[in-house]
């Protein structure tokens, strides 16, 4: 199986960027490579062995549920690119 | 004082040689006066910078310094620093002035340390050249048409070059060791969970892990003593014993055993890279320490999984960018999924999207057992590797890096050969363990190369005087590449 101008129109798709046509052919050829280089991996069998998602085997810190955080709305949407009485905006989503 | 390293400045200060207003303003001006041809830094911020500065010098005066107050420090553009511009060497945060600041940065501020500016990086801190910046490629200080390796290449340059007194950088498969390889300083990836990740932009969480620059081992460990320590704001901070790193920095090496792993040791180095590692062996050896051989072999694997699992967390890390809450958002679009598509395309450079683009796809349905779990699962293995090897030596060594610094331009439109420059460093990150290069020579143009030691889990006392002892008989650290201001 190898990576077509469709997976990667999907993949633009779901991880929400714009491409052109143009974009996608120039993309393939280099992330085919990646993949390439990536399946280097099924060459070795790994059968049995744990998925090791974290660099240690560490379990979650729990805490007080309490309030730690002071409001610093305004400083805080100062970096925004659209607000309006306090509230981020954004495009119409319902009609 | 621009020769001069932290430990021999911060004397300086307290003997009142100068003052840190003196001192800063003298590296701000050299670093202006080098930006141009360099590109270290993206921002400088002199009212702030020399604020700080005066602030240190009434310590110095009437209070009780540290060893780094007064001194300017410069900071990865990665680490959010409150009132400062925040880009992350993207385009995406150009106007971004963070509103708080990075646990590490605030560490720095009590102990009375200087932000001298925010440095140069790969978009997003990805990239081993410094070439994917939305501001521009930084230039290897000691050939200014080669890449300083990335992706905290501003602050190995910056430091290379004089700029700077020391920085901090962020690695997570290699982005403090490989540029401070490629610039001839000395660089140190902690233990992962040691030093907090709290307001340090995310590229992969599970990798990501900041440590400092500097010209001296002796120097890593007066910043470490700042940057480690528990943060309760980082869920994967670990709350062990505050280390007093520049106390054991004495420590002797004799009987120390030094793991060679052999699959390090490949056809693929460059062979004055191999000669240089092999002389830095003798001079362990005759130190004291005894070479055993040892092995990692799932290592070779170690760049195929890595390119699963860091784009795989990066995807997902880098959604929070969609043009809202902060952040470029693109000047035209139609509905809300359009404003974010546009945004994101306009607002990323194309090693980040590709990198996204490779995550989204490793993790979307039906794939996600073929490359991300089996990619985790050889995460284990080199883990497992590591541990194995630890049974029967303290600490391993190999090269930083299978090249010297390459042109720019040279590797980036191929991404492949930009991966595999990071060929030695991904292990550590993988496993979470320390890692660190010290300069060990040069090859025949002149260019530094740099020995990687990697150590057991938090093991950097013991690391940092294993450096040291090198630079007590070499002087590899002190050489200074041929700049002139301009």
């Amino acid at each position: 199986m190898s990576l077509s101008k469709q997976d990667v129109k999907k993949a633009a798709a779901l991880a929400r960027i714009e491409v052109t046509d143009q974009e996608v052919e120039n993309a393939l050829d280099p992330l085919k490579q990646v993949f390439t280089l990536i399946k280097e991996m099924q060459n070795l069998d790994t059968e049995g062995v744990e998925p090791m998602a974290h660099a240690q085997d560490i379990s979650t810190r729990l805490r007080e549920d309490i309030v730690t955080e002071i409001d610093q709305r305004e400083a805080l949407q100062a970096n925004a690119p659209a607000v309006e009485n306090g509230l981020f905006l954004v495009p119409k989503v319902i009609d | 004082m621009f020769d001069k390293t932290v430990k021999e400045l911060g004397n300086a200060l307290r003997r009142k040689e100068f003052s840190s207003v003196e001192l800063t303003q003298a590296f701000l001006d050299r670093s202006k006066s080098l930006n141009g041809k360099i590109n270290a830094f993206i921002t400088f911020d002199e009212e702030q910078t020399l604020a700080q500065a005066r602030a240190a010098d009434e310590t110095l005066l009437k209070g009780e310094p540290t060893h780094l107050t007064g001194i300017p420090i410069a900071h990865k553009d990665i680490w959010c620093a409150k009132d400062w511009i925040t880009t992350c060497g993207s385009r995406m945060l150009e106007n971004f002035r963070s509103p708080y600041n990075a646990h590490i940065i605030k560490r720095f501020n009590d102990f009375g340390a200087v932000i001298q500016g925010k440095t140069n990086m790969d978009e997003f801190a990805m990239g081993s050249s410094n070439e994917t910046s939305w501001f521009g490629a930084v230039k290897n200080p000691w050939d200014l048409n080669r890449v300083p390796g990335g992706s905290s290449g501003g602050s190995a340059a910056a430091v290379a070059a004089g700029m700077t007194p020391a920085s901090t950088g962020t690695d997570t498969g290699g982005s403090i060791r490989q540029p401070a390889a490629l610039c001839g300083i000395s660089g140190l990836k902690p233990t992962y969970g040691l030093v907090s990740r709290y307001g340090m932009i995310a590229f992969a969480s599970s990798l990501d892990q900041g440590g400092p620059m500097a010209k001296s081992a002796e120097d890593l460990a007066i910043l470490l003593e700042a940057m480690a320590g528990f943060d309760a704001k980082d869920s994967t901070s670990v709350n062990n014993k505050q280390v007093d790193y520049a106390s054991s920095i004495n420590a002797s090496v004799a009987g120390l055993k030094i793991g060679i792993p052999k699959e390090y040791f490949s056809d693929h180095i460059a062979p004055d890279i191999q000669k240089a590692i092999e002389l830095a062996l003798k001079e362990y050896q005759k130190l004291g320490a005894i070479l055993v051989d040892v092995e990692l072999p799932t290592s070779p694997l170690s760049v195929a999984a890595y390119y699963v699992i860091a784009p795989a967390e990066a995807s997902s890390n880098l959604s929070r960018f969609d043009g809202v809450r902060y952040g470029y958002r693109a000047p035209e679009y139609g509905d809300l999924n359009d404003m974010y598509a546009k945004t994101r395309a306009q607002g990323f450079g194309a090693e980040v999207k590709r990198r996204i683009l490779i995550g989204t796809y490793v993790l979307s349905h039906g794939y996600y057992d073929a490359y991300y779990i089996k990619a985790q699962k050889i995460r284990r293995l080199i883990s497992q590797d590591f541990m194995r090897a630890f049974q029967t030596c303290d600490v391993i060594m190999s090269p930083t890096t299978p090249s010297t610094a390459f042109k720019l331009g040279e590797k980036a439109s191929d991404p492949v050969q930009m991966y595999l420059s990071d060929t030695f460093t991904i292990a550590a990150n993988l496993a979470g363990l320390p890692a660190m290069s010290i300069p060990c020579g040069f090859d025949q143009t002149n260019l530094p190369i740099g020995l990687q030691l990697i150590g057991n889990y938090f093991d950097e006392a013991k690391m940092l005087a294993t450096a040291h002892q090198f630079q007590r008989v070499t002087d590899w650290h002190l050489k200074k590449p041929p700049l002139t201001t301009a």
